[in-house]
């Protein structure tokens, strides 16, 4: 066996890949190969690296030095510095300036536990971190143990509205038919939120072996992953992800003399933001128009092809292996008391270093912002962050301090929603803010309901109007009637969720709308 | 065995089956919660939003047409807050909405205007978001004004899951949504059979025919045209309603009266062609059943029926009875038979159809339906049109005194006029069927097994000489579908269909249910209307066609111009084929059957 004096760990993803990382690995090899450094420095393509930072970042260990930004032209010096004399480049290193270290990002992960450490695309790397040893145990427990494990974990649904995961699983697990699915929702949509492309592209195993423990909970046969169409690395990661496990026999028929069955199948979305409600994805998957049905009879019960649906979000199924191998205790170790287990988040704006981490639930809004993102970019003032997406909610300076968690939040009307967190500075206009929201509901509205079509149609007019300094006082009033009715007679989610920001925008940044109207 | 649950809704306590819905439950009880998209007739869209009600342990408002009642709800259907939010969702409706009422053609009919008028809706109160589109005006049956669609979905749901044609579906997404053909080509170049099932379901006028009235009124104020009349079955029990009468009454003579008063030269009737339609295809029948052919006779009355035949079965086409419709058997003996006995240039006879059928606009324009040298029949009117020519012509229609019609082609039996309720055509042939094979008289002649709204109806009636004969009707297009796919099934399987005729029309509930009808014209109506045909034909004393003398008699047609039932004349005139459609375009492929000669 090859032994290395050094690991680089080079994040390959969607970002790192359109910064050229493929050019960039290639060259650093071919360099290592001339300095004759091939058998001391050992070049590894990883998921994210668990902090996020421009372009192409990679990570030197046993050193624990990040780099971020790094580019071909850097290479020469990298080698010849840093990993032939061993002297980092200060000027490339990711807490370079600000002090910043990420080392929180590593600290209490359940999902993200592999992300950046193992190679995704090599089904050993996860074996050798206990990976699949959940799915053997769970091979040998009955499907109603594994929802009462889960059950007592008191996990629930990440994908925004926070279903109880067991209460889920076990409308479905009784009923005795002969076709049951599970159907992964990986249609990350909701804006400024990419955590499930990130866990796909870091460690695609890990939510398989969640996938096939949610599977034999409720006897599902079948498994889809519905994945968006843009997710490229995802999806590729998958599908070797998938293959690996066949030729494992961790999939197939009668997996491990279990008796078993499951096959994982992946369907890539068209892009449409409605498709990740749970029955318009259903929809979706069966061919048709992505509209939502009507719910009773809710998917657990009648979903696809008329069968009974577990439809589970990616980080919601990537914390069941974690359960299951360190029992409902294990994991209600994180968290608060009414609120187990972590949440990733995507941070994005006017933070320093905006990115992906994953903190306990009930973990403030002020440290995720300040611990995990590096505070706000040099220079910049907090004025709010948009909370839970398209679809969440304006927090201004007074409720920094809110616990990150799903009690906690509804108590200010905010939600977890989907986890991502826009930090928006000083100078940011609110209303324009609020314009790009109403125009992203607008283009995504199915058109299915009259309240949804007519309302996101006018409330883009009425905002274009505000915007445009020719708004009234009742043009505000009108905003607020028209996403309060959307919220009540909607048929899906898509149509009551205006309100969250029209509503927060109006209360806590109330002066900005009022300068700009007509007196 | 279905549970019965207890619920509360505004406070009364009602048990019901927990399979309904809310509204069904509320309308049951007599509580009216408001609602736009529902329509008790076809599945649940879910669209507008309008009943929405509030329903314990639920924090937001739940729809009453697609949630099923459940143990111990308690529904509120008319709080402050939900006639707040449906008058603002009402307002947000009528904001993309053409308001035009005055000039509608569903004015007083539409939902919409209804249902705003109850809720005191302010229908300036919004912005207007209406962007204004081009009218799809291409069929010759049925005019799709998007400006004034409400996308409740009525229109899709009756196309593709009652009718099964699938011409309409919905396209693009958000507020760019909308009903459309496929490809957008337009309702002619789509498989739509012009049924008009989609124009009476319709909430608002947003579906409507294309209006024939003011050539009508052209051809009848011209000196120079001799404006011929015939009305179909249905129009008589279906135009009472309009004004203030009893649902269903039999108002022939003064639909008679008010025809003469609008100016029409010669005031017919097309239940006359109905006899004489049973005379052909019974004869066309007779022929196949003496023959022992396994192939069935299927009737051709239902213009609908046929082009959906020419498109989704045209390998079925040749069990499909050559006679033309009464409509078109009228048309080509007015320009032939009478032109001849009135000595009139059959090229100044004007012949105007008043049907309760979208569909016989298209078929009046076949290029094949021309045997008189001319276009058999020039104008057609559906029910709603005559409607509103009553009330252009300011006629006050309930106190018309009655009239009878002219002589010539008029007189018809209660045969004739079952035809317009399903099941009749099959009733009526029976009744001459059953003479023509055993040269007997039929002495029970309500036959009732093939009549009333069940989708598809069996009999087997014995016929001695002949053995049973087994008999199959079918209303709605959904419904034909599943006789036809068994009449093929059989065929396949062993060369033998299950039955020797069947009936079929394109609406439910038979011509009385037609698309030409009013608007509102739901199955409880179709029925109403339907049992004024059986109490006319009840009350008739001749009930037979081939009694009907001005048909069979010494001074009949036969024996004045025809000749016999089939003859060769009868063939060349009465007599028709089909063609096969693409199932996309609707438009003809090839010809897939031949006239007789």
């Amino acid at each position: 066996m090859k032994y290395f004096r050094a690991h680089v760990l080079v994040g390959v993803n969607e970002t790192s890949k359109q910064a050229g990382v493929s050019d960039f690995i290639s060259a650093l090899k071919a360099m290592l190969k001339a300095a004759s450094l091939e058998d001391e420095i050992n070049i590894l393509e990883t998921g994210p690296l668990g902090f996020f930072g421009k372009g192409i970042c990679m990570t030197v260990y046993p050193d624990n030095v990040n780099y971020e930004n790094v580019a071909i032209t850097d290479i020469n010096e990298l080698v010849n510095e840093h990993f032939l004399k061993g002297r980092p480049v200060a000027r490339l290193l990711l807490d370079s300036g600000s002090g910043f270290s990420p080392k929180y990002n590593y600290e209490n992960r359940i999902v993200l536990r592999n992300s950046g450490i193992i190679d995704p695309e090599n089904i050993d790397e996860y074996l050798g971190t206990g990976g699949y040893e959940a799915w053997e145990k769970a091979l040998k427990m009955k499907p109603l143990e594994i929802v009462d494990e889960v059950k007592k974990s008191g996990l629930r649904g990440r994908g925004g509205a926070g279903f109880p995961t067991g209460l889920k699983m076990s409308f479905t697990a009784p009923i005795e038919c002969e076709q049951k699915y599970v159907v992964v929702n990986a249609d990350e949509g909701e804006p400024g939120t990419f955590k499930d492309r990130l866990i796909m592209e870091g460690d695609p195993h890990q939510l398989l072996e969640g996938i096939m423990i949610c599977a034999k909970a409720v006897g599902a046969t079948k498994a889809f992953i519905y994945v968006r169409g843009e997710y490229k690395l995802s999806i590729q990661r998958l599908n070797k992800a998938i293959e690996q496990c066949k030729n494992y026999g961790l999939l197939g028929k009668n997996i491990f003399e279990s008796g078993f069955d499951l096959d994982i199948e992946i369907k890539v979305g068209a892009g449409a933001y409605v498709c990740g409600e749970e029955t318009a994805l259903i929809e979706s998957l069966e061919g048709n128009r992505g509209n939502p049905r009507w719910k009773p009879p809710f998917p657990g019960v009648k979903g696809l092809w008329g069968c009974p649906t577990v439809v589970n979000n990616v980080e919601t199924l990537t914390n069941l292996p974690y359960i299951i191998k360190h029992g409902a205790e294990g994991f209600q170790k994180f968290g608060t008391a009414d609120c187990s287990g972590t949440k990733v988040y995507t941070i994005l704006g006017d933070v320093a270093y905006p990115g992906l981490c994953e903190a306990d639930m009930g973990t403030t809004l002020r440290t995720i912002i300040n611990d995990y993102a590096g505070g706000m970019k040099k220079g910049f003032k907090f004025k709010a962050a948009l909370v839970g997406g398209a679809a969440g909610v304006f927090i201004g300076e007074r409720l920094l301090d809110i616990k990150m968690d799903l009690n906690s939040l509804s108590q200010y009307s905010a939600v977890l929603g989907s986890g991502a967190i826009l930090v928006m500075n000083e100078n940011t206009s609110i209303v324009d803010m609020l314009w790009s929201i109403i125009r992203f509901f607008r283009h995504e509205s199915c058109g299915k309901c009259a309240p949804c079509r007519n309302g996101s149609e006018m409330l883009y007019d009425l905002i274009n109007k505000i915007k445009k300094s020719q708004g009234t006082i009742e043009d505000l009033d009108n905003l607020l009637l028209i996403a309060e009715t959307m919220q009540q007679t909607s048929f899906c989610a898509l149509g009551q969720s205006p309100i969250m920001p029209i509503r927060s925008a109006l209360d806590n940044f109330r002066d900005e709308f009022l300068a700009i109207i007509k007196k | 065995m279905v549970k019965t649950v207890n619920v509360w809704i505004d406070g009364n306590h009602i048990e019901a089956p927990e399979t309904m819905n809310i509204i069904e439950v509320a309308d049951k009880y007599g509580i009216h919660i408001p609602r736009l998209c529902y329509h008790p007739d076809l599945p649940p869209t879910a669209n507008c939003g309008v009943c929405v009600v509030e329903v314990s342990g639920n924090p937001l408002p739940k729809r009453a047409c697609c949630t099923p009642v459940a143990e111990g709800m308690k529904i509120s259907t008319n709080s402050r807050k939900l006639r707040s939010y449906r008058k603002t969702l009402v307002e947000m409706i009528l904001s993309n909405h053409d308001v035009t009422c005055p000039t509608c053609a569903a004015n007083n009919k539409c939902e919409l205007q209804t249902l705003a008028n109850n809720l005191g809706v302010d229908a300036e109160h919004l912005p207007q978001i209406l962007r204004k589109h081009k009218h799809d005006e291409s069929s010759v049956s049925i005019i799709r004004d998007v400006d004034k669609c409400i996308a409740c979905g009525r229109c899709v749901n009756v196309c593709n899951e009652i009718q099964t044609v699938y011409a309409l579906t919905f396209a693009d997404r958000g507020f760019e949504s909308h009903i459309d053909t496929a490809f957008a080509g337009g309702m002619a170049n789509s498989p739509c059979v012009n049924c008009g099932q989609c124009t009476v379901y319709c909430p608002t006028g947003a579906l409507r025919e294309q209006s024939e009235i003011d050539a009508v009124w052209e051809a009848i104020l011209d000196p120079d045209k001799h404006v011929i009349v015939q009305e179909a079955p249905a129009i008589r029990v279906s135009l009472a309603e309009e004004f203030g009468m009893e649902l269903g009454t039999v108002t022939v003579k003064k639909m008679y009266a008010a025809l003469r008063k609008l100016g029409f030269d010669a005031v017919m009737d097309t239940n006359f062609t109905a006899d004489l339609t049973i005379l052909e295809e019974g004869t066309e029948c007779v022929a196949k059943l003496k023959a022992g052919d396994p192939r069935p006779l299927i009737t051709s009355c239902s213009p609908g029926w046929i082009k959906f035949m020419e498109t989704y079965y045209p390998d079925l086409a040749d069990c499909v009875s050559t006679a033309k419709s009464p409509m078109s058997m009228f048309g080509v003996l007015a320009k032939t038979y009478y032109a001849e006995e009135q000595k009139l240039n059959p090229a100044k006879i004007v012949t105007v159809a008043i049907m309760p059928c979208t569909a016989k606009k298209f078929e009046a324009r076949r290029p094949e339906l021309r045997d008189s040298g001319y276009q058999d029949t020039d104008y057609v009117l559906t029910t709603r049109e005559f409607l509103r020519m009553i009330h252009e012509g300011n006629i006050d229609f309930k106190n018309l005194k009655d009239e009878d019609a002219d002589e010539n082609m008029s007189f018809y039996t209660g045969a004739g006029t079952i035809f317009g309720a399903t099941g009749g055509v099959m009733e009526a042939a029976i009744r001459s069927a059953y003479t023509l094979v055993t040269g007997e008289e039929l002495e029970a002649i309500d036959i009732t097994a093939v009549r009333g709204l069940q989708g598809v109806k069996e009999a087997t009636i014995p016929v001695p000489g002949f053995g049973d004969l087994r008999v199959a009707v079918a209303h709605g297009l959904g419904n034909a579908r599943i006789v036809m796919d068994r009449v093929r099934e059989g065929l396949a399987k062993d060369g033998v269909s299950p039955w020797h005729f069947i009936e079929i029309m394109a609406c439910p509930g038979g011509c009385v249910g037609g698309g030409g009808q009013p608007y509102g014209n739901d199955m409880a109506m179709r029925a109403r209307r339907g049992e004024g045909l059986y109490k006319e034909d009840k009350e008739m004393k001749i009930r037979k066609s081939h009694h009907n003398p001005e048909v069979m008699g010494e001074k009949g047609i036969y024996a004045r111009f025809l000749g016999s039932p089939n003859s060769p004349l009868a063939l060349k005139l009465l007599h028709t084929y089909y063609f096969k459609r693409s199932t996309s375009s609707g438009q003809v492929t090839e010809q897939a059957t031949h006239k007789h000669h």
